[in-house]
């Protein structure tokens, strides 16, 4: 034993306590300043702790002394070599710069999202119109079944009255709806893609096939003035989701590059981060649009103002995606 | 495959290993956070009740957004907030940290908290369990991809080293060459167990307290043997303690 053990622990455990209070301090508030003083006494603590670590180390008598030394400068090293974000975000300067930058710099991604989505729509039209005696095998529920035209006259009818009453709730319930469905889309990246791209190709299936059937039913300027004023907004928001899934699924995939699966990840959060941001705010938009708007018909809201005003928001929306952010890019 | 610390080396050169979290610690920490989750949508949802009748429609579309807002924020403030921790987390004694061993930053927060949906195929977390277990620093899904890692942190447990005895007479040290014998002669683990005995010795029940000293003191007299007078009317504690004491400190 070369050490002298007592010698050693009533020398060093002033120090180690010391040492103890300050990281418990900094732990309890992680983002409040501290005096460069108490800085240089952490750093000078943290080293004398870690040089009795190291005279501990090699002696595997001192299992709980060392697992002592070995807590402390652990939590000196976390405290040390850490960097607390103390920034504070600027929102409106992320949604209108980093959201639209983002979206156009992984274009890749977008393509693939969106080849997909539409893809899949065209499938399902496709697939709508050859069986079309077998038409309600094709849509998600039960509900759809109906005739278009019958479904119209009932939603003209009675549902302007009956939404009405419950506006509020209804949009409450779509923005949390759809974005839980972008959540879910995005986290599918980790699938190596395989999620979101079945995902976004039913889900574009589906939207095919019921468009289609509105159209078949001759229903077509129905259809436009519901779907157009949120779903012009909605249907890209789920892309874009699948935009930032794919992000995840591109940097999982090696493709050639050496750096290490984790380090490929933190390279597209940045991106994938900031487009899940502007998802949500789309997703909250096309929500309220979708109560508060959308399900009113004719002759409360004339189609043409519907159709208009989707348009529009269509219009504005690849505008701000092509257009915003351009300056210093 | 999973391995039960961090090990890191500083840039000092100080090699050093943070005890990573287990399986069944994660899962009571995630109970505990769905319980308060619970606690935090019903406590809003009594408040938010109270006005229902003065504008019912608004009231409910509130609570809606409000429960959403509640269970999909909840991990991401909390860890932004308390570093790394939630209420589950920091009644464990359990915190997100990165990978290398500094304080996960709000981006990665919000990356392991968005991607719980995944690891928590098909059900029950069986995804992020099977990741855990397949991984060598237990990562589910959302921490692989955040760079993260949960580690059993916070309080360091503090031995009670008074508790090795420094007694004013120690008969052994009247016999240098017998102690310097016995330093030499004693094996680390059984000087590690004998000190480890000494100062948990509290712990044990009276039995398992006479037990063990007794082993221990006839593994102390088999390696050298001290004259009579130094040993006699000592007590197996008593022996073990004394021996302790010449193997850990050279100072008289």
């Amino acid at each position: 034993m070369i050490l002298d053990l007592d010698r050693f622990v009533r020398e060093g455990e002033p120090r180690w306590q010391e040492l103890e209070a300050v990281l418990t301090r900094m732990e309890k508030h992680p983002y409040a300043a501290v005096e460069v003083t108490e800085l240089e006494r952490l750093h000078a603590l943290y080293q004398r702790t870690s040089a009795d670590l190291l005279r501990v180390r090699g002696l595997h008598s001192e299992a709980r002394l060392r697992q002592y030394l070995e807590s402390l400068v652990s939590r000196g090293y976390t405290a040390i070599h850490g960097v607390t974000d103390r920034k504070k975000a600027a929102w409106f300067g992320w949604f209108l710069k980093d959201f639209p930058r983002a979206v156009r710099r992984q274009a890749g991604a977008l393509a693939l999202a969106m080849a997909l989505f539409w893809g899949g729509s065209a499938v399902g039209a496709g697939l709508l119109v050859v069986m079309y005696e077998e038409r309600e095998t094709l849509f998600p529920f039960a509900g759809l079944a109906a005739k278009p035209s019958e479904r119209v006259k009932q939603e003209t009818v009675e549902r302007s009255q009956m939404v009405a009453e419950r506006t509020g709730r209804f949009s409450a319930h779509l923005i949390q709806n759809n974005t839980r469905v972008a959540i879910f889309t995005f986290a599918l990246g980790m699938t190596y893609g395989v999620g979101p791209t079945v995902l976004l190709f039913s889900n574009g299936v589906y939207l095919g096939a019921v468009a289609m059937d509105y159209v078949k039913d001759g229903q077509t300027l129905f259809l436009l003035g519901w779907l157009l004023p949120h779903g012009v907004i909605e249907l890209p928001a789920i892309i874009l989701a699948g935009q930032a899934a794919f992000l995840l699924t591109g940097a999982l995939l090696p493709r050639g590059r050496r750096a290490p699966v984790g380090e490929r990840l933190r390279a597209v959060f940045p991106d994938a981060l900031a487009i899940m941001g502007g998802v949500a705010v789309l997703l909250a938009w096309a929500g309220i649009v979708e109560a508060f708007f959308s399900q009113y018909h004719e002759p409360v809201v004339p189609y043409a103002v519907k159709i208009a005003f989707g348009i529009g928001e269509l219009a504005g929306l690849l505008a701000f995606l092509q257009l915003a952010g351009r300056d210093g890019e | 495959m999973a391995s039960d610390g961090l090990e890191i080396r500083t840039p000092e050169g100080v090699p050093f290993s943070i005890p990573l979290a287990g399986a069944g610690a994660r899962m009571m920490a995630l109970i505990i956070d769905l319980l308060a989750i619970m606690a935090i949508a019903t406590t809003g949802l009594t408040v938010f009740r109270v006005f229902e009748q003065l504008a019912p429609d608004v009231i409910g579309g509130v609570v809606t957004l409000v429960y959403f807002a509640v269970s999909t924020g909840y991990g991401i403030v909390m860890e932004i907030v308390w570093n790394g921790q939630t209420l589950g987390k920091r009644l464990l004694g359990l915190r997100v940290i990165d990978r290398g061993a500094r304080p996960a930053r709000p981006a990665q927060m919000v990356i392991r908290n968005l991607l719980r949906p995944v690891d928590s195929l098909p059900a029950l977390y069986l995804t992020g369990a099977a990741s855990c277990w397949l991984t060598k620093h237990r990562q589910r899904l959302g921490d692989l991809a955040a760079g993260t890692v949960v580690v059993r942190t916070g309080v360091s447990v503090r031995g009670d080293w008074s508790q090795l005895g420094r007694e004013k007479y120690n008969s052994l040290r009247e016999h240098p060459a017998l102690a310097a014998r016995l330093r030499q002669r004693t094996e680390p683990e059984l000087a590690g167990l004998a000190l480890d005995a000494v100062l948990r010795r509290e712990e044990l029940t009276p039995e398992a307290r006479v037990a063990v000293f007794g082993i221990l003191a006839e593994k102390l007299k088999g390696l050298v043997e001290f004259p009579a007078e130094a040993v006699e009317a000592l007590s197996d504690e008593q022996y073990v303690r004394r021996a302790v004491e010449v193997l850990y400190s050279t100072a008289r």
